[in-house]
């Protein structure tokens, strides 16, 4: 049995936020359940007595001096927007849409 | 006389003897782009009016007497994923097309610190992901060794404008391979220092737990010359390392490994590598032993499930990453009518920025992380990563550096597998290991392969931040071959047919 389907792909699609044909959708369907059926080999070894490491190094949190320093103008910050209007980013409607 | 194939030490000598000014070395690079970068396609953009201009202040700066660093004036090509004030950063994609980045990334400070001219921006697998530049949504580079063939990747860009002349120096960055493979397929020299050695501030995320900056060139020495003066803490990146940098320079040119000890992987050579990728790997393994270092063999039985492990920890941090480019603050915007919502917005320009590897790979990380499979998926990659990690401790107990070769193949035809990404993958078998425990690793030009005349990549690994390690064995072996054959790998390179 295929370990993802066209439609697990469509949803994992919608939560990424990523468009997709139905061309599109069978194509990452075919090759993500042969890169799903390498990669799952990772269980072979995963016992319930290794800990997880989510960083190579060993590190503690860093806190600093809470003080003002310089930092990018608004018209810098703005520099890069596809659109704005009054030193504000200008965005599509993101409230009332239909689910 | 052009000076274009002058170590970058060496045109840092001859500038401070004032043979030659910095202003006439950076022209002379962009008459070779000019020349030949419309074959190899190495760079994306070119700052012609930013190089000549730092090349200018650096030249003033000498004339006036002030002492400068050894590769003040010395051209260099930056990979496309670092920021640069003003000037285009694309990661190679559509996503970012048109972005001029509004700050410098840790690295550029530095590099403009140490009077380094930068010429451009070098083109990259999209955001990093792959391992021949033919992700890149602005086209492949070229190996100049054979313009049919991969750069490596994802920094082919930087390692292909160091083979063809068109810098001495380069940025690359490290996640699974992309500053060491590129750098063993067009015969040059790549370091992915110690995770947290060179600042990640402005550096584009891939997988953060895993990306790294660092030099790259055709020499060791100069790769050291570059790592000491793109390295050291950044209290911007909240992952660099506060400790003082390790003295690479001294240890590139030291050229004794007399009593070390050096580790052979069993389980990164031999079966599953190409013949003549082996025999260059063993033949740079005697050189070692003549110079008076002990060859161990040591186990790493866990590596065999570092491919895996990656595919799984790479991706989930990259569907998250990648999360940022929702077109509302830079980047494209696509299908914005006015009358569709901003959610719909973001999914039409999503599906028009990114190229094929990258959704594959924000999809495969999206699953992996999705309640439901967490623990069988992310979770044991996690382990995985702990049982990588113990492997190398145990290995450096028995040994100072670990060897391997980079890849085990020379470089590919372009288009050979691009449609099979499992394939793909397995390029960079040998060199992920090293990134999933942050240690240091190098590779370097061992000869060229008989049956197909392209270059081989030796591979050293060091401790967390003992890469002068790596520089020492890699600067003597580098001497041995130069003597053994009576002159560099990257002098035998074809001239390149450009048309």
């Amino acid at each position: 049995m295929a370990a993802i389907s066209r439609d697990d792909v469509a949803h994992l699609a919608r939560l990424a936020r990523i468009e997709m044909s139905a061309e599109e959708l069978d194509h990452m369907a075919s090759e993500l359940d042969v890169i799903l059926g390498a990669v799952a080999r990772v269980q072979e070894v995963a016992g319930g007595d290794v800990p997880p490491t989510s960083h190579p190094l060993a590190m503690t949190n860093i806190f600093r001096e809470d003080v003002v320093k310089p930092s990018l103008t608004n018209d810098e910050a703005l520099s890069g927007a596809p659109a704005k209007v009054e030193e504000r980013f200008k965005v599509p409607q993101i409230l009332g849409e239909a689910e | 006389m052009s000076s274009i194939r002058l170590s970058a030490a060496q045109m840092g000598d001859a500038l401070a003897k004032g043979e030659i000014t910095s202003v006439e070395l950076t022209n002379q690079h962009f008459d070779r782009i000019a020349e030949v970068d419309s074959a190899v396609h190495a760079f994306l953009h070119l700052d012609k009016e930013g190089a000549l201009a730092q090349a200018k202040s650096v030249d003033a700066k000498r004339a006036a007497g002030e002492k400068l660093g050894p590769i003040a004036g010395v051209p260099l090509a930056l990979k496309d994923v670092l920021t640069q004030k003003d000037i285009p950063t694309t990661c190679g994609s559509k996503m970012l097309e048109g972005w001029r980045p509004p700050y410098d990334s840790g690295v550029v400070t530095k590099l403009k610190e140490a009077g380094v001219v930068i010429l451009g921006k070098t083109n990259m697998d999209e955001f990093a992901m792959g391992s021949s530049t033919e992700n890149s949504a602005y086209g492949p580079t070229h190996n100049p060794w054979d313009l049919t063939r991969i750069p490596g990747g994802s920094g082919g860009g930087s390692s292909a404008a160091l083979a063809a002349y068109e810098a001495p120096l380069a940025i690359g960055t490290d996640t699974g391979g992309s500053i060491r493979q590129p750098a063993a397929v067009t015969g040059t020299v790549g370091v992915k220092p110690t995770y947290g050695g060179v600042s990640r501030y402005g550096l584009v995320a891939f997988s953060s737990s895993l990306d790294q900056a660092g030099p790259c060139a055709r020499t060791v020495l100069d790769t050291a010359l570059l790592h000491e003066a793109i390295a050291g803490h950044d209290s911007r990146d909240s992952t660099s390392i506060n400790s003082p940098v390790p003295q690479v320079v001294a240890a590139a040119k030291r050229l004794d490994v007399k009593g070390m000890k050096i580790g052979v992987v069993k389980e990164i050579s031999g079966a599953g590598f190409q013949a003549g990728v082996q025999t260059r790997f063993e033949e740079s393994l005697q050189l070692l032993v003549e110079a008076g270092a002990e060859i161990v063999e040591v186990s790493c039985p866990n590596f065999d499930y570092a491919l895996a492990a990656y595919y799984l920890i790479a991706p989930s941090e990259a569907s998250s990453n990648l999360a940022r480019f929702d077109s509302m603050r830079y980047g494209i915007r696509v299908g914005d009518d006015g009358n569709r919502g901003a959610e719909e917005v973001m999914n039409l320009t999503r599906q028009v920025g990114f190229g094929r590897e990258v959704k594959r790979r924000i999809i495969l990380g999206t699953y992996a992380l999705s309640s439901g499979y967490y623990d069988a998926y992310y979770g044991s990659a996690q382990k995985v990563r702990t049982l990588i990690k113990r492997d190398f401790e145990a290995a450096f107990t028995k040994a100072d550096v670990l060897v391997s070769p980079t890849a085990p193949t020379t470089a590919f035809k372009i288009g050979e597998k691009s449609d099979d990404p499992l394939a793909m993958y397995l390029n960079d078998i040998a060199t992920i290991p090293v990134n999933m425990a942050g240690i240091g690793g190098m590779s370097l030009p061992c000869g060229l392969a008989p049956e197909d005349g392209l270059p081989v990549g030796f591979q050293i690994m060091s401790p967390v931040m003992q890469d002068d390690l790596m520089y020492r064995v890699g600067g003597t072996l580098e001497a041995a071959l130069n003597s053994k054959w009576g002159h560099t790998l990257i002098s035998q390179i074809p001239d390149l047919q450009v048309r």
